[in-house]
């Protein structure tokens, strides 16, 4: 098990003391996936660990309606416990194995670090080979991007980069798959993973059994959901525009910018503006959250994300209202520089949670399609 | 006149109208709207204190002492009747609502499956369920509470609380009681919210030292030191007196000592007690509790659900000098917390012990404290404290007359089911004690939740509701969900008559 230290060890304790309470109340199981998943076991394995904390949504209901959360003696603290395992999950199962235990840790360092450096390593370039009447020129028509910074360049260093981050994430993913324990024998795959990217996308269990969860207090709401949503989605949508950009350029032959009313500008519109809302949504929920059920040392990570992909799309919307503007070239160097520090951080940062979720997703669907709970009891030693 | 600075915030009901559109209470024409600033359970009314005919100041319509599932349901259901109304939870607000909030379900009557129960729970399926558990209690009052029972889910939902929908396929088949979702914390909530929402003053930290009812309106002390609060009508859910070790050593003598107080430490029976010395009348029996078998390191109050000890009935239990001194096999199915409660607590010492081997511990569910353990059964006794020489014996004798069908033969007491050796090394214990969910003493109360003196008539003002009441419906025995419905169904009852009499 995840014991490298004794902080490690800690919090593994604590988080199976909590579940190990958790499984004798069952109170709570009518609000996530976890519950009826945790049913299932009598004894709370390190690989249960790392799946439980990885299935839950860090929804907070269970907290609020939690009649041993402090000032109880039990000091049950679900929600926190899970999210300091899931933390650890992120670092026990990095790509390449050789930065296990060598990351920094959950802060935001890191992150911001990272993302200067990419920034420097996309405008240094150019600004030491173009003239500033280029640099701050104004540029128009198709390939006005490309005259700052070359199109093979960016498909090159960002698709070197992307590849990358996304072999490390599928090396993490399989890693982390392995680190949940062997998966139910003769579960059929995919009928569950169909269950499991219908909750990834609706986030059924941010849901609270119905009325939503306990976004800042007692509280019900959506707006969590709704915020998560929104960065999804739009998310989603900018990697469409990216998408059909590239069609247009090679297949159609038609080089950016594009006109504001063609399909990349408008799928990246609609998906910034989607980018903007949730981060900043969801980092307002952040602050105005009760601190009970939250693991203060997790927020800067956090926050480093959400500050990522709020300054990409901020940045790409400014890029799009300026791009006729001498403030083109500026915007476009941090722009790019934003996207690729994102690319870089993504197998390293707080964004491991969107693949390590849906993968515990599965799994618990797939012990969900083999057996129904109350019959996987299982043999305590 | 009582001068209460920042504490109490007066309401008088006949300000303000409960609209039916919007579902709130309005400010009526010509009335001061809120006060900028304060929120809507500090909405004070131009007048700052209502006079009766009498001149006797009040401070509130309706005063609901108690903070749990029954106050809540009286609190609300009175304000929605129009009185101002004032609550008294002694808990700080972190810890509030009672034992409620370690229920979990509530048993209702339904002719049809609803969305949160299944199949149906005929009114006379419940009615026998009660006659076989609480005796000789009132019927006429049982059969008005099992049909008001039958509502009472759409009128906690009507107040914010949600039910697990029954299709969930995580909830155990059920076809008497409806599942809070989350549990009774969750409905504590919700009901909180919902009467502070409605305008209901709602005060934490506000133990109730003193009831005075002899002088016209109710009044009771609050506090220390103390405050007087004066009100029109008065409803009394405060729950039992378990969480008075005093009282409680003095009916069941130093075996007391040795309870796990299961729920809230606030339920200490001062109202229960003020009202019997005010000539109500008794119901219940003052020596019984409502106890299960739990883990003997429980903390002293407030453990819940979750320290009970499932596995009871698959090893041998033993008292301190290592001796069984029950049939473990006798009762298996869920009332066997139960049984195991009033068993342990009538043990020397009100202490015992659960011992199993390796393999009988594979069969349930572990406490959530660690098993004490040991390599042979000499070990395991020393570290209990408890004679080796004797647990071996009884082990040695136990396993000795096991025979093939599960039980055994030739010792005494005999284990009738679930009899397996004890041979599998690490052996292991669980300290057992007995844990009280509540005292079963309460006050006569009749249709309409007043509390009855001992010639009958009714104590002017004065309802009751929930456990200081529960006998009336339950006796002195237990039915799983039945106490929140108690209080539920009567709480409204309560609130609803005491606003009526408050603002005749």
């Amino acid at each position: 098990m995840p014991c490298a230290d004794d902080e490690a060890g800690r919090i593994a304790g604590e988080a199976r003391r909590a579940l190990e309470i958790c499984n004798a109340c069952q109170f709570c199981d009518g609000y996530c996936a976890v519950f009826s998943a945790l049913k299932s076991r009598s004894l709370v394995l390190a690989a249960d660990l790392t799946f439980l904390s990885n299935l839950c949504h860090n929804c907070r209901s269970c907290y609020h309606a939690c009649q041993y959360a402090p000032p109880h003696a039990f000091d049950l603290n679900l929600p926190k416990s899970l999210s300091l395992v899931r933390q650890q999950s992120y670092r026990d199962h990095v790509w390449p194995p050789v930065l296990r235990g060598r990351l920094p840790g959950a802060g935001w360092s890191f992150v911001a670090a990272v993302t200067l450096a990419a920034m420097a390593l996309v405008a240094l370039p150019a600004v030491l080979s173009l003239p500033a009447e280029v640099l701050f020129g104004r540029h128009d028509g198709p390939g006005a991007f490309y005259r700052l910074v070359p199109w093979g360049a960016i498909a090159g260093v960002a698709g070197a980069v992307m590849l990358w981050s996304l072999l490390a994430i599928g090396f993490s993913v399989a890693s982390f798959w392995r680190g949940m324990g062997p998966a139910p024998a003769g579960a059929a795959l995919w009928p569950a993973l169909r269950d499991a990217l219908r909750d990834a996308a609706s986030l059924r269990n941010l849901g609270g059994g119905g009325a939503g969860c306990n976004d800042r207090d007692e509280r019900f709401s959506q707006a969590r959901r709704r915020f998560h949503h929104a960065l999804f989605y739009g998310v989603g949508l900018c990697f469409a525009a990216t998408g059909v950009a590239t069609v247009y350029d090679h297949g159609l032959g038609w080089q950016a910018p594009y006109p504001l009313l063609s399909l990349p500008v408008l799928l990246g519109s609609v998906g910034g503006v989607g980018m903007v809302v949730g981060t900043a949504g969801l980092a307002l929920l952040k602050r105005r959250a009760d601190p009970g059920p939250v693991a203060r040392s997790l927020t800067g990570g956090d926050c480093a994300l959400l500050a990522q992909l709020f300054l990409v799309a901020a940045s790409g919307l400014g890029l799009l209202a300026m791009r006729e503007t001498a403030a083109m070239g500026p915007l476009l160097l941090v722009h790019l520089g934003l996207v690729l520090g994102w690319f870089a951080t993504l197998p390293y940062s707080k964004f491991l949670h969107a693949p390590f979720r849906v993968a515990a997703l599965l799994r618990a669907a797939m012990e969900q399609k083999h057996s129904p709970p109350l019959t996987r009891k299982r043999s305590l030693r | 006149m009582v001068f209460l600075p920042g504490w109490v915030e007066p309401l008088a009901g006949s300000l303000w109208e409960f609209d039916p559109v919007l579902g709130s209470f309005c400010a009526k024409a010509g009335a001061l709207p809120c006060v900028a600033g304060l929120g809507p359970s500090q909405r004070r009314p131009s007048g700052s204190k209502a006079m009766a005919m009498t001149g006797v100041p009040y401070d509130c319509d309706v005063l609901v002492v108690g903070g749990g599932n029954a106050a809540l349901c009286a609190a609300i259901a009175a304000r929605r009747a129009g009185a101002a109304v004032l609550l008294l939870e002694a808990a700080p607000k972190a810890l509030r609502g009672g034992n409620a909030r370690h229920s979990r379900n509530m048993r209702v009557m339904h002719d049809a499956p609803t969305p949160w129960v299944r199949g149906r729970y005929p009114a006379d399926d419940y009615l026998a369920d009660l006659r076989r558990v609480a005796g000789n209690a009132d019927d006429g009052l049982a059969r008005l509470f099992v049909d008001a029972s039958a509502d009472i889910v759409d009128w906690l939902a009507g107040n914010g609380v949600r039910f697990q929908s029954c299709a969930d396929e995580v909830l155990p088949y059920s076809r008497k009681t409806a599942f809070f979702l989350g549990g009774g914390k969750a409905l504590v909530n919700a009901l909180y919210a919902t009467a502070d929402g409605l305008g209901v003053a709602i005060r934490y930290d506000s133990t109730v030292r003193g009831l005075h009812l002899r002088d016209g309106a109710p009044a009771v002390t609050v506090g220390e030191p103390g405050v007087t609060v004066t009100a029109r009508a008065l409803v009394v859910a405060s729950g039992g007196f378990q969480a008075d070790s005093g009282w409680l050593r003095r009916e069941w003598g130093e075996a007391a000592d040795r309870f796990a107080i299961r729920g809230t430490p606030h339920a200490t029976g001062i109202p229960l007690k003020a009202l019997l010395d005010e000539g109500a009348e008794p119901v219940g029996a003052a020596d019984r509790c409502h106890m299960v078998a739990v883990d003997g390191r429980a903390p002293p109050f407030d453990g819940g659900i979750v320290t009970r000890l499932d596995g009871i009935a698959h090893g041998i239990v033993v008292d301190r000098d290592g001796r069984r001194f029950a049939d473990e096999g006798a009762v298996v199915g869920p009332s066997r917390y139960t049984a195991w409660g009033e068993l342990v607590a009538r043990c020397p010492g009100a202490v015992a012990i659960s011992i199993f081997d390796a393999a009988i511990e594979t069969r349930f569910r572990p406490s959530i404290f660690p098993a004490i353990r040991a390599d042979s059964i000499g070990e395991l006794a020393r570290d209990l404290g408890i004679s080796p020489p004797a647990l071996e014996a009884t082990v040695a004798g136990f396993n000795a007359a096991i025979t093939g069908g599960g039980g055994t033969a030739g010792v005494d007491p005999p284990k009738t089911r679930l009899a397996e050796p004890i041979t599998v090394p690490p052996f292991g214990a669980y300290p057992v004690r007995a844990g009280v969910t509540s005292t079963c003493l309460g006050v006569r109360v009749d249709e309409r939740a007043r509390v009855l003196r001992r010639d009958g008539a009714g104590l002017e003002g004065v309802y009751a509701t929930g456990v200081v009441m529960a006998p009336n419906i339950l006796g002195c025995g237990y039915l799983a969900g039945g106490a929140m419905t108690v209080g539920a169904v009567f709480g409204r009852i309560a609130g609803r008559e005491a606003a009526a009499y408050a603002l005749r």
